[in-house]
């Protein structure tokens, strides 16, 4: 089992803010991890460094063993916390666009998905509710072949029903090979289809553990453990 | 099947419970083919790579054999799947037991409600 993803000593500071302090952690491949952790953790940070948008004070970030770059690109598949895909854009537009950026993108599996849906690949995306337009920047997403899926918070803000959408929309694009992080503080809904969890605050990892051992050993779901933990 | 989970229980030792109830109640007989990884995971709302698991444990324990690229089965030997439903069984009447005698019931008292009950 290889490691997708490391982080040694990983600092960021903005101004005096620390949101990172000396973050050590190890991902391996073919697991679906959750990065948990309460509001201004740090975990956007990480995923943003991670994905080269922000450059660390300090410290270093591999991801297959090279650092967040060109190279890097390709291997790694992210959902912003934000939507900033263009409005006026219609699906099949945009579908078309991660084709012609992304070597590995599936369009008809993309199609295929947006069509089970019950979108009209010719809507233009302002056009659609929330919960559609998560979930159609979530199947671009996970319509990639790559090695590593990060997620930042794709279940916040949707309904029950389309939490249990994008859920089986990760198990089923899940490639046994490649990994999936997401970054989340809804829990409960998403506990069970996680191999691992990390636990950060203050920008540190707490807890890195398999959620079946965690039942094991507390007794109690990780959601229960995540209340304890953090609790005010 | 119901596939709902306790989320303070470890995730495995659920799936191969609930797979054994599917083959000691006859609803997967011997030589059966199992469902797939993919789609236990679906239906549980797991990892598959937790189901990969509970079917090596459920393997390593006897239950069911893996054929290589057609899947998983039942195996001839049923009775490592009763055992499990047995003491499911077993320790679901425990719970109810103590529940009842919380509430201040005796044996003799519980087996009369029991008797009176109609169910189904």
């Amino acid at each position: 089992m290889g490691e997708i993803l490391r982080c040694d000593n990983l600092c960021k500071d903005f101004g005096a803010t620390r949101a990172l302090d000396r973050l050590c952690l190890s991902v391996g491949s073919g697991k679906i991890i959750g990065l948990l952790g309460p509001n201004g953790a740090g975990k956007t940070t990480l995923i943003k460094i991670v994905n080269g948008l922000l450059q660390p004070t300090f410290g270093e970030v591999l991801i297959d063993g090279k650092r967040p770059g060109v190279e890097t690109k390709p291997l790694v598949s992210y959902l912003p916390d934000v939507n900033y895909l263009n409005n006026w854009m219609t699906v099949e537009q945009i579908v078309f666009m991660f084709a012609d950026f992304y070597a590995d993108f599936r369009s008809d599996l993309a199609f295929d998905m947006v069509k089970r849906l019950g979108i009209n690949r010719m809507q233009r995306l302002k056009s659609l509710s929330k919960g559609n337009k998560e979930k159609v920047c979530l199947i671009l997403v996970m319509s990639r072949n790559a090695k590593l899926y990060i997620l930042d918070e794709p279940i916040a803000g949707v309904d029950p029903a389309t939490r249990d959408y994008i859920i089986s929309t990760i198990i089923n694009n899940y490639n046994p090979e490649a990994s999936v992080l997401i970054s989340t503080h809804l829990i409960s809904d998403i506990e069970s289809i996680l191999d691992e969890v990390i636990f950060i605050q203050n920008g540190r990892v707490v807890l890195q553990d398999t959620v079946d051992h965690i039942r094991e050993q507390n007794h109690m779901s990780v959601d229960d453990l995540f209340r304890e933990v953090f609790k005010w | 099947m119901d596939w709902r989970l306790d989320k303070k229980r470890p995730i495995c030792p659920q799936i191969c419970e609930k797979l054994c109830v599917l083959i000691a109640s006859g609803e997967l007989n011997a030589g059966d083919r199992l469902m797939s990884v993919r789609d236990v995971a679906l239906n549980a709302g797991v990892t598959p790579n937790t189901v990969q698991k509970s079917f090596e444990q459920l393997e390593s324990q006897g239950v069911i054999y893996s054929k290589r690229g057609s899947g998983w089965y039942v195996s001839e030997n049923v009775g490592i799947a009763k055992e499990v439903l047995d003491s499911l069984i077993r320790s679901k009447t425990v719970n109810y037991l103590n529940d009842m005698q919380a509430l201040g019931l005796d044996k003799k008292e519980i087996i009369e409600i029991i008797k009176e009950f109609r169910y189904g």
